[in-house]
């Protein structure tokens, strides 16, 4: 045996490595409290924070880099629980949020309000949720026989999201005096969330993570392979539907307040599994730590890089995530 | 005992119709070998009986009770199923069989010592104490099939069902499976129904032969009774020699092909010369 192996056999260490992914998040959220357009110096947000003595910068803390600290959190977490639920589901180590017609979803309905109505925009998350929520339904409804059959589900979402795809593209083509104000939205940006927006995702963070959690077990059953996961008395065709469902509100939530915002859901899950392994009861709160970590992180990077110009995140995800995600592919660890 | 019957069981698949009316009794204590050529319905006749895909007509009995009528749950704490293909598992030999124990606990409890005992057991009986910590995917392809044998046996089936189990294995290995299969019977009194392709080793592993043919029940009995010349031809479209073997009374089979190669090849040559 391997002493590697021998060191991923204990638990102990597993569960040192989810605490780690827990102070890497604290940490990336004290950091994107701190710097910003204003650097916030420590002493005033503990002093925020305890209440004691007034700070100049309360009011930058408690209204825009908190509340978008708390959406940045919620975004990632969100979005890495959606994805480690569908690559286990869809046994496809690409399904993430994009697969099953979530973002082309959001992402038509959100530019229809931004470029048709722009005079609206409180409009904009949820037409875009309702609208992911419905092109998740209309793949699954296309993919159903006797089940969701990954494969058939995989197909039907690619095919739907290039045809929603003509669909932004049309709308881009004739209305392009407009399209300057979509940018933000078609790659996932948190500038400008605050509260209201942590308001609208929080409620789903909290009963889809609730969820993912009691379907740790069954998710595990379910990486034995469809036959003995039944053999063992799972309901697989229920597992499916549910916990792609569960997925779904969770990815809707996020994609509607932020964006077409891609790779979390892709990279995030990858990088826990490569770490943790796949075993969902490690696996999914690992997750939900490092997806919650990284995007917060990459929010304050695309803020202090090119200040006073702010990056979408959508754009720093990417262009860290891609060049990561070849990484693990030469080093054939997918 | 009968632990399982099929009435007039039937399987369609988009107007194919794999199982046609299958009536099948299937007694406690004894192993069954399920033989047929390819496509003939074996394993669909297998997964109709384990309570892995419903049948489109007819019904399946479990002690008098409707097989499909009884929760996954509970049916899973009496059968247990190997599937065909297993993939790779990033999990230790231990891990992988402890999930055995899924169907007798429910969602919040945890193993206990009785379950570990179990688990143990069921790693001792496929002889994989030296491997236990070791990881699925770094086993060679017999030792990774034993593994998941043990995870079966860990759920302490009343039927256990194997979907060819012997496939994708050297000799070696295909012997080390039938010979942990064949000991089960004495070991833990279980029921085996298996798909075979090795007809040879259906002969010598079972107490009784089901050979299927064209999604009917040809036959079901003994290996002496079931295995002649006339169904060799008949079911598998071979010519057979078929003798006892006197040091252990096991028949052995003897196949050659029904078409005369030979024949053809002059038949080619000539052709050849006349070109």
């Amino acid at each position: 045996m391997s002493k590697k192996q021998a060191l991923r056999d204990r638990r102990g260490w597993k569960g040192f490595i989810i605490v780690f992914f827990a102070i890497l998040l604290i940490l990336s959220m004290l950091l994107s409290i701190r710097f910003g357009s204003v650097n916030i110096p420590l002493s005033d947000i503990l002093a925020t924070f305890t209440g004691g003595i007034q700070s100049d910068f309360q009011n930058i803390i408690w209204n825009i880099r908190v509340p978008r600290t708390f959406v940045a959190v919620l975004v990632g977490a969100n979005l890495a629980v959606a994805g480690v639920l569908l690559q286990g589901i869809m046994k496809n180590p690409l399904a993430d949020p994009y697969i099953i017609g979530v973002s082309s979803g959001a992402g038509l309905a959100g530019m229809i309000v931004l470029i048709l109505y722009p005079h609206l925009p409180h409009l904009l998350t949820p037409v875009a949720f309702i609208g992911a929520t419905i092109v998740a339904f209309t793949v699954y409804a296309l993919a159903w026989e006797k089940g969701i059959a990954p494969t058939r589900i995989i197909l039907a979402g690619v095919a739907i999201s290039a045809f929603l795809g003509s669909g932004i593209s049309a709308l881009m083509v004739f209305y392009s005096d407009r399209v300057q104000g979509t940018i933000d939205f078609m790659v996932g940006g948190l500038s400008a969330r605050s509260w209201p927006q942590v308001e609208i995702i929080l409620p789903y963070s909290i009963i889809g993570i609730i969820l993912a959690i009691i379907g740790i077990r069954k998710m595990n059953l379910l990486m034995l392979g469809d036959r003995t996961a039944k053999s063992l008395g799972a309901r697989v065709e229920w597992i499916r539907f549910s916990m792609t469902a569960v997925a779904t509100l969770l990815a809707a939530s996020a994609v509607s307040v932020v964006g077409l915002l891609g790779f979390v859901g892709l990279i995030v899950p990858h990088t826990a599994r490569l770490i943790v392994g796949n075993d969902y009861r490690v696996l999914l709160p690992a997750s939900i730590f490092l997806g919650a970590a990284i995007l917060t992180a990459s929010d304050t990077v695309g803020r202090i890089v090119f200040a006073p110009i702010e990056i979408p995140v959508g754009v720093i995800m990417g262009a860290l995530g891609a060049p990561f995600f070849l990484y693990l592919l030469r080093r054939k660890m997918i | 005992m009968t632990v399982l019957q099929a009435t007039s069981i039937s399987q369609s698949y988009s107007n194919k119709q794999v199982l046609k009316k299958i009536d099948l009794k299937l007694n406690e204590g004894r192993i069954y070998s399920i033989i047929g050529p390819n496509g003939s319905g074996k394993s669909t006749l297998l997964h109709a009986l384990s309570r892995q895909v419903k049948p489109t007509k007819g019904d399946v009995y479990w002690k008098e009770k409707n097989l499909y009528q009884l929760s996954p749950k509970k049916v899973a704490q009496e059968l247990a199923l190997l599937a065909q293909v297993n993939d790779p598992m990033d999990l230790t030999v231990e891990q992988l069989v402890s999930y055995g124990r899924t169907p007798h606990k429910s969602l919040l409890q945890r193993l206990d010592e009785k379950d570990q005992e179990i688990i143990d057991e069921a790693i001792d009986l496929t002889k994989l104490n030296a491997l236990r910590k070791r990881n699925v995917s770094n086993l060679s392809g017999g030792e990774r099939q034993r593994a998941w044998i043990a995870l079966c046996l860990a759920q302490q089936p009343k039927v256990f069902f194997l979907d060819e189990p012997t496939t994708y294995l050297d000799i070696s290995h295909q012997l080390d499976v039938l010979e942990i299969v064949s000991r089960l019977k004495k070991t833990m009194d279980v029921t085996v129904v298996m798909v075979l392709h090795d007809l040879n080793h259906a002969a010598s592993y079972s107490d009784e032969v089901i050979v299927v043919k064209e999604g009917r029940i040809y036959g079901q009995g003994t290996p002496k009774e079931i295995m002649n010349q006339k169904m060799f031809k008949e079911v598998f479209h071979v010519q057979s020699d078929i003798y006892e073997d006197e040091r252990d009374g096991i028949l052995r089979i003897v196949m050659k092909p029904l078409i005369n190669f030979n024949d053809n090849q002059s038949f080619f040559k000539e052709r050849r010369a006349s070109v």
